[in-house]
């Protein structure tokens, strides 16, 4: 085995780990809050590892280097911070129950109530400009 | 051995899938199942590239750039709909 399968070999065992850790924290996390971080950051982490490892066996194999799999990981790095935005915004909409203690989360109600922006008025319902 | 090692790897994203779906079936609220969805959708991608790397061939790479789009798409559809109710405006 040359360095490259070696380090691909570690990078796929690290990325495994670190996607069964955020399946862990799935399930044994206690809220929805709590729970939003264990996919966004471990899971993310560990596909960017098996993608790497995925590039190094490319190149290992003397197929060149393959620009695919920094185009999906880049993808996925972006997007999952954006969900997870997405779904805690959700959830601070549905009044879903915090865990007990948590800190400023009277200022949830806050966040709930505020309205959506302005629509910008049409050509139509504008005063006539002289 | 990377024989051994894609099928170690294989069966511990095996296991992350069966907790999430665990997380699935069992989550009180439903952005809980959102999120648990979402978490799947990631954990195939991850799957589909093992497999890729197995049987050395490119093809599979398009199918896990669409699964990791369609996965985001519906991820957003769904929350905006719990959020306002209707997804475009």
């Amino acid at each position: 085995m040359t360095v490259l399968e070696w380090v691909a070999s570690f990078l796929l065992v690290l990325g495994g780990l670190f996607v069964l850790i955020g399946a862990v924290g799935m399930v044994k996390l206690p809220d929805v809050y709590t729970r939003l971080h264990a996919p966004t950051k471990t899971t993310t982490l560990g596909i960017g590892c098996i993608l790497i490892a995925s590039m190094c066996l490319h190149v290992a194999e003397g197929r060149g280097l393959s620009i695919q799999e920094m185009v999906i990981s880049l993808f996925l790095f972006i997007t999952a911070p954006v969900s997870a935005y997405m779904i805690a915004k959700a959830s601070l909409h549905r009044r879903v129950s915090m865990l007990k203690g948590t800190a400023n989360s009277e200022l949830a109600e806050k966040v709930r109530d505020r309205k959506a922006p302005e629509q910008p008025t049409t050509d139509e319902q504008r005063p006539a400009e002289h | 051995m990377l024989a051994t090692v894609l099928l170690g790897v294989a069966v511990l994203v095996g296991l992350a899938l069966v907790l999430n779906a665990w997380r699935l079936i069992i989550g009180p609220t439903v952005t809980d199942r959102i999120l648990a969805l979402d978490t799947m959708y990631i954990n195939c991608i991850a799957l589909i590239v093992l497999l890729g790397i197995y049987f050395q061939t490119a093809l599979y790479y398009e199918a896990a750039l669409l699964i990791a789009m369609l996965g985001f798409v519906s991820t957003s559809a769904l929350s905006k709909y719990l959020l306002r109710g209707d997804i475009i405006e």
